[in-house]
């Protein structure tokens, strides 16, 4: 292992070069990030801003916004998500090729936002999609969406081909599209109306490996206490249904 | 068979195809059914509401203050005139004075707002029309500049949440009348380069003249405003016709066009952009000094209590006029909260518009008509 940093640039010096399969895959993986064109409200402005001229996203090397969900590697899902429109992000998420990483941008694609209150706002798209990254703020600014890219190339560079969900012969899952049906939101598996209205959405958040997560919807009161703020969904939920647990 | 020599008639067949609601063209996150054929669009649906964030219901459960951020959201290039537009509202309602220092600042926000509004959204037509990324890389160069300014104003880019009622929240100092001097001194040559890229472009002329034509009457009986309306010449602008504001003090030429297709409007945008920099020229010039302050001082903006009653006031925004139309029934939250969106308004057009077009014209046009869903959806 060429952890002697000379021996390594000795030897580069001669063209040869020394590197862990891990550490080469993820790098060419994490230097082309290739982002959907994908803009949903407000946040996607900022978007266009990160990828114009004094931003420059093009120095981290996702300058390349694709239209087609087939050609992404990344969904920055900016915007505020809302119950006509999530049937889609998951559909588009669901077309995208593994391996597919989520930024989600902005409080209202994180948490509802602004307008959580409304009636037909999504609170927050890990309900439906896993998210690797949240940027916070309203909109974030084109620097905190570049410092989301770097912090998501970061994750990138810390996985391990063996135990990634999409490597080998697993078979990539679809996720559950929401159907909007006579009350609300009904997503397979979950009874009753996903998401009500004045009430608490009825499931859990994907919780993303980063996150500490498998990238399933977690039931670890740890990690809802980092997804969720705790004691506003702990008093909502007794007043709505009387009982104390979140899903 | 050579091309061009066939005599006979093809049997075609009508098509619909359906535009969006993820589609790099459609500003946003709109869907179209079209009904096609061959390239020709016979006609075209528009489904809309993907981003309906309950504004009007939200605004109706929030106090008086609490709805200016929701504004800024609204149609969110132009968060200035939008608080504008509504503080104004409130003011006529609870008859709150503004300090005329106020006033004037309220306008540089509004004019410095429309010109980055049209570089951008005629960068974005342009985009739509296949010039990838130039044009619009030009117009969110000068959008930059005009978001420091607002930065260092209000403390935010683009969700300034600037204006309060019975004035503005922060004094503007000389260091940034500074600023702003020196970016009007650039701006005509933006403006030059623009043009000398584009007006006489080939390309964009045989893509935009004659194309998506609104005659005068449509025009009028669609209510539409802004840009669309006057570059099928109309001259009306709110500025002008009830002149809100100090904008009867300053003068300024509404710019009309004659056809009323795309190229109109992109002429009409790009000289309003020079008009509004003459009057940005003449509110630096005639700005009255700190004294009478820039908040008026009485109003209690937390617990605001307008008396029970109605007013509609309408602002100018770059996309056209914005109405905001309250009813008070006494309490600390409007018992209604109605906006009239002028995206909203100006995109009932659109399949008027697009009908006997071929399907690349018809993002062309949409970008024309310069809609943001934040608006039309609200």
């Amino acid at each position: 292992m060429p952890d002697d940093r000379e021996t390594q640039l000795a030897l580069e010096k001669q063209g040869v070069l020394f590197t862990q399969l891990n550490r080469f895959y993820n790098w060419g993986r994490k230097s082309a990030i290739w982002p959907m064109a994908f803009g949903l409200a407000c946040c996607a402005i900022e978007m266009m801003a990160a990828a114009s001229s004094r931003y420059d996203i093009a120095r981290f090397g996702a300058e390349l916004f694709r239209a087609s969900p087939r050609q992404a590697d990344l969904m920055i899902v900016a915007g505020t998500v809302t119950k006509k429109m999530v049937p889609q992000v998951v559909r588009l998420y669901n077309q995208m090729p593994e391996p597919r990483y989520v930024i989600s941008m902005g409080a209202c694609a994180t948490s509802g936002g602004p307008f959580r209150d409304g009636y037909n706002v999504v609170r927050g798209v890990d309900l439906y999609i896993p998210v690797d990254v949240y940027v916070p703020g309203c909109p974030p600014r084109p620097e905190a969406l570049l410092h989301a890219l770097i912090t998501l190339q970061q994750q990138i560079d810390n996985q391990a081909i063996r135990e990634v969900r999409w490597y080998g012969d697993r078979e990539a899952r679809d996720f559950p599209v929401p159907i909007f049906g006579k009350h609300g939101l009904e997503v397979e598996g979950i009874e009753g109306t996903a998401d009500p209205v004045g009430g608490i959405p009825r499931m859990a958040p994907y919780v993303s490996p980063a996150l500490g997560g498998s990238g399933e919807r977690t039931s670890n009161p740890q990690v809802l206490e980092g997804n969720v703020p705790k004691p506003l969904m702990q008093a909502a939920v007794e007043e709505v249904f009387g009982h104390g647990k979140a899903e | 068979m050579i091309a061009g020599t066939f005599t006979g008639t093809i049997k075609t067949e009508e098509l619909q195809i359906n535009i969006g609601p993820q589609h790099p063209s459609t500003h946003g996150v709109f869907r179209m059914i079209t009904r096609i054929d061959g390239e020709t669009i016979l006609g075209l649906e528009p489904v809309f509401g993907y981003l309906h964030r309950n504004h009007e219901q939200l605004g109706e459960v929030s106090s008086y203050l609490q709805i200016i951020p929701f504004t800024d959201r609204l149609d969110y290039f132009n968060s200035m005139p939008n608080n504008q537009g509504y503080c104004m509202a409130v003011e006529k309602l609870a008859g709150i004075e503004v300090p005329e220092r106020a006033e004037y600042i309220r306008v540089i926000m509004a004019e410095l707002s429309r010109i980055q509004n049209h570089a951008t959204a005629l960068g974005f037509m342009l985009n739509d029309m296949g010039a990838m990324g130039t044009p619009l890389l030009y117009g969110f160069r000068e959008r930059e500049k005009i978001l420091d300014l607002f930065e260092a104003a209000s403390g935010a880019r683009m969700m300034c949440s600037y204006m309060r009622f019975g004035g503005v929240a922060r004094d503007i100092d000389d260091e940034w009348l500074g600023e702003l001097k020196k970016l009007m001194v650039g701006l005509p040559a933006f403006f030059d380069e623009f043009e000398r890229l584009l007006s006489e472009n080939e390309i964009l002329l045989s893509r935009a003249r004659n194309v998506g034509i609104l005659p005068k009457a449509v025009a009028l009986d669609y209510s539409v405003t802004g840009p669309l309306l006057r570059g099928s010449g109309i001259p009306y602008d709110v500025r002008r016709a009830e002149p809100y504001s100090v904008y009867d003090r300053f003068g300024f030429d509404v710019v009309v066009g004659s056809v009323g297709d795309i190229y109109d409007r992109y002429l009409v945008r790009v000289e309003e952009m020079r008009q509004s920099l003459r009057i940005l020229e003449q509110a630096v010039q005639q700005l009255p000094d700190a004294s009478g302050g820039h908040l008026n001082p009485k109003v209690k903006q937390q617990s605001i209590r307008p008396p029970a009653g109605e007013a509609y006031a309408r602002v100018e925004t770059p996309k056209g006029e914005l109405g905001f139309y309250l009813v008070s029934d006494g309490s600390g939250r409007p018992y209604r909260y109605k906006i009239r969106a002028p995206s909203f308004i100006n995109l009932t057009a659109l399949s008027d518009l697009a009908r006997g077009h071929k399907v690349a014209d018809l993002v062309v046009i949409l970008g024309s008509i310069d809609i943001v869903m934040g608006e039309v959806d609200r």
